[in-house]
């Protein structure tokens, strides 16, 4: 019985013993698990501020660096290296168009090396109504000239956009473009005729868009005339003129169009001209009076679906119509004993076409074609053929080969041949259409 | 004479009630576009400068461009400078700022990726600051879409309710949809990619797809064929399933590289229009994800 008792004692304290083990094991567990649970959740807790700050970088990065107060206005700066080699026919001293006066800076270049035009460009905002831009050009010959220096005004009534200063006329299509963004590496001989290389004006501008669907754009300048074919006269008032209008559109999504006529007019006093002596030989002379140009202009692209990267063309054409009127007197001579002297008028003409192909990307291919008519001023009208291919391994840089021959004057034919580049630094500039 | 004045003054006076009918709206890319359609409905007329068939870096500041920004109360850009080689010139023509209340640029309201910590012009056409092709990710469509609705209201505050209420109703549809591209893309995540340019930062970020390499050597140069015998190389070595084009580009690199290993050419819409499937925002995601997931079968 005792025996008995005692081994059901033994039983009873082992169960105890045993279920003590097991009830303190059973707490370890929770404990293991409560705080593999806190673990787990203090991890999902982890990987949420992770993924949150994976998906707001910029608010978890540092701040963006600012500049210092001065150099946070600084306006943007672009700067354009250009520079070609250069090889001639002809002296370039002796280069002339038959029966068009020139500007004395038109000309093919120098020959072999030369730096072309470096530009230098800084533009900004001035504040809420007005912007600028100011660009310098420093040519071959160390001489830094202000090709462009204007102000725009943002505030003006009915979308009219005023502009004041120096600027490039829109007396043509290609005038208003910087020379690093032409086609060809020179310009249009009727340009160099009609233009003065390009026309350049200190003055104002008015130029409006029409609220309407379809482009249409008026403006007007008014200048003070010293750039060719004007001269610089000591005078009050307004020199010149420049009048244009222009339209433009969408074929399809694949093709789009420009059109534009302008009128300059303007006068020269004591220009430099040449005039056929009594011998047939040329003989200084010097023009004073009216000169008026009309110009009219054509642009047409074509890209597939509108996207130019890979292939694109370019078509493009102007021509231009001047009327000079007043005097032309040989220098030196009185004008009694000259009977070429005198009353004068001149109808003459000329123009350009031109096509350029990006056939793969970065390459392109171009042929121009340039006549001048002189009218009465010379039996002979200067005519030029071109072809150029250039290699651009980004919108920022240009290398170009050009051939041209050139029939200027009866006994002027100019083989020109160049190899350019253009390098644009700095600012991301927009480019006109 | 009289009548002929007459008729054209009550034309001008038609052509100005016509034009102050609706909100006029510039959107630079069709995402805007599409996305100012969905907010403004029949209150606005939506112009949008470009197709997803055009490269949107090189865009030209064209006659039509300069006369429909003209007419336009609100110009929808992206920002980020995607737009710097043709929209400063459009506004400057046509008088605009930049600044003013018809100004909107849809990157100022989304954090930007990929800001990069080098800016110089040897490392390819560079984004100062930060990838501005952020339609990619569709939740970033969500919060463009709170900050337009928002300007739309201040510049047509007649109106200003009913925008308030499309895009309360977009929202709603958006987010749905949103949940739901993103479950169907769950098995996307982590796969390898390759991409022909870096316009697919954002979609890569959303959806958790690890972008091993890029066709172009530096961002907007065309591929080179030594650039793409390295990327060959690379892949022989870590294999990637897709290789993802946008519609407006060129199909040879991509071919190029699937010619000589298994690699999908995966072309996406990149924005609205750009693939049949991609008709309007939905249509985009829809057929975004569709492709991407075919393309890592």
């Amino acid at each position: 019985m005792f025996r008995h008792g005692l081994k059901s004692v033994a039983a009873c304290a082992v169960a105890l013993a045993f279920s003590g083990i097991v009830q303190a094991q059973d707490s370890e567990v929770t404990q293991l698990r409560r705080e593999l649970r806190e673990l787990q959740e203090r991890m999902q807790a982890l990987e949420k501020r992770l993924q949150e700050a994976e998906s707001h970088p910029a608010a978890s990065a540092a701040p963006p660096s600012q500049s210092s107060g001065l150099a946070a206005f600084n306006p943007a700066i672009s700067a354009i290296l250009a520079g070609s080699y250069n090889n001639f026919s002809q002296d370039p001293d002796l280069y002339r168009l038959s029966g068009f006066p020139l500007a004395s800076d038109v000309g093919p270049g120098r020959r072999g090396f030369s730096l072309g035009e470096s530009e230098l460009t800084f533009s900004a905002n001035v504040d809420h109504k007005f912007a600028g831009v100011l660009t310098f050009s420093m040519n071959a010959d160390n001489q830094v000239e202000v090709e462009e220096a204007f102000g725009t005004f943002n505030g003006a009534p009915f979308g009219i956009v005023p502009k004041f200063g120096r600027f490039l006329s829109a007396a043509g299509y290609l005038n208003e473009q910087h020379a690093h963004t032409w086609d060809f590496a020179d310009t249009p001989l009727a340009y160099q005729a009609f233009l003065g290389g390009q026309y350049r004006t200190d003055g104002v501008q008015a130029r409006w868009v029409a609220p309407t669907e379809h482009y249409v754009e008026l403006g007007a300048e008014l200048g003070n005339g010293a750039a060719f074919p004007g001269t610089p006269r000591n005078k009050n008032g307004v020199g010149s003129t420049v009048l244009f209008a222009r339209t433009g559109g969408d074929v399809g999504e694949s093709h789009n169009w420009l059109a534009g006529l302008s009128f300059l007019d303007t006068r020269a006093e004591e220009r430099p001209d040449t005039i056929v002596g009594a011998l047939g030989d040329d003989m200084p002379a010097s023009f004073t009076g009216k000169s008026r140009t009309l110009g009219a202009q054509f642009v047409w692209k074509y890209a597939p679906n509108g996207n130019p990267t890979r292939t694109n063309l370019k078509l493009q054409g102007e021509y231009f119509w001047r009327k000079e009127s007043g005097d032309l007197m040989a220098v030196g001579v009185p004008i009694e004993g000259d009977p070429n002297a005198g009353p004068f008028s001149a109808r003459q003409s000329g123009g350009y076409v031109q096509g350029v192909y990006q056939f793969v990307p970065m390459w392109r291919a171009g042929l121009r074609y340039d006549r001048l008519d002189a009218g009465d001023r010379s039996a002979f009208n200067p005519q030029r053929a071109t072809a150029m291919i250039d290699w651009s391994p980004s919108e920022f840089s240009r290398v170009r080969l050009q051939f041209a021959r050139a029939r200027l004057a009866p006994d002027l034919t100019d083989n020109e041949f160049f190899v350019q580049y253009i390098l644009s630094l700095g600012a991301h500039g927009a480019h006109k259409y | 004479m009289k009548t002929f004045i007459r008729i054209v003054l009550a034309a001008l006076l038609a052509s100005a009630l016509t034009a102050h009918a609706a909100l006029s709206i510039f959107a630079t890319v069709p995402e805007w576009g599409a996305l100012s359609q969905e907010l403004g409905g029949d209150k606005v007329k939506v112009y949008v400068a470009t197709t997803a068939l055009q490269d949107p870096h090189r865009i030209e500041a064209r006659p039509s461009l300069i006369a429909r920004a003209r007419a336009a109360d609100l110009v929808v850009a992206t920002g980020a400078e995607l737009e710097v080689g043709w929209l400063p010139l459009v506004l400057q023509q046509t008088g605009k700022s930049a600044s003013g209340p018809g100004y909107f640029e849809a990157t100022a309201n989304v954090p930007l990726l990929d800001k990069p910590a080098k800016l110089d012009r040897s490392e390819g056409d560079v984004h100062p600051f930060g990838d501005p092709h952020i339609q990619t990710d569709a939740r970033n469509i969500g919060k463009v879409a709170t900050a337009l609705a928002q300007r739309m209201s201040e510049l047509d505050k007649a109106n200003a309710a009913f925008y308030q209420q499309r895009l309360q109703d977009f929202q709603s549809r958006w987010s749905a949809a949103v949940a739901k591209w993103e479950q169907q893309a769950a098995p996307l995540k982590g796969q390898p990619i390759v991409v022909q340019h870096k316009g697919f930062t954002y979609l890569a970020h959303w959806l958790g797809l690890r972008e091993i390499a890029a066709l172009e050597p530096k961002p907007g140069i065309e591929p080179t064929t030594a650039h793409l015998a390295e990327v060959l190389s690379l892949l022989q070595k870590q294999p990637a399933k897709m290789v993802l084009r946008a519609a407006y580009q060129g199909d040879q690199s991509s071919q190029w590289l699937a010619q000589r290993t298994k690699i999908n050419v995966v072309t996406l819409p990149f924005t609205v229009g750009g693939t049949p499937g991609a008709k309007d925002l939905f249509g985009l995601f829809d057929d975004t994800i569709d492709r991407l997931l075919k393309g890592a079968q």
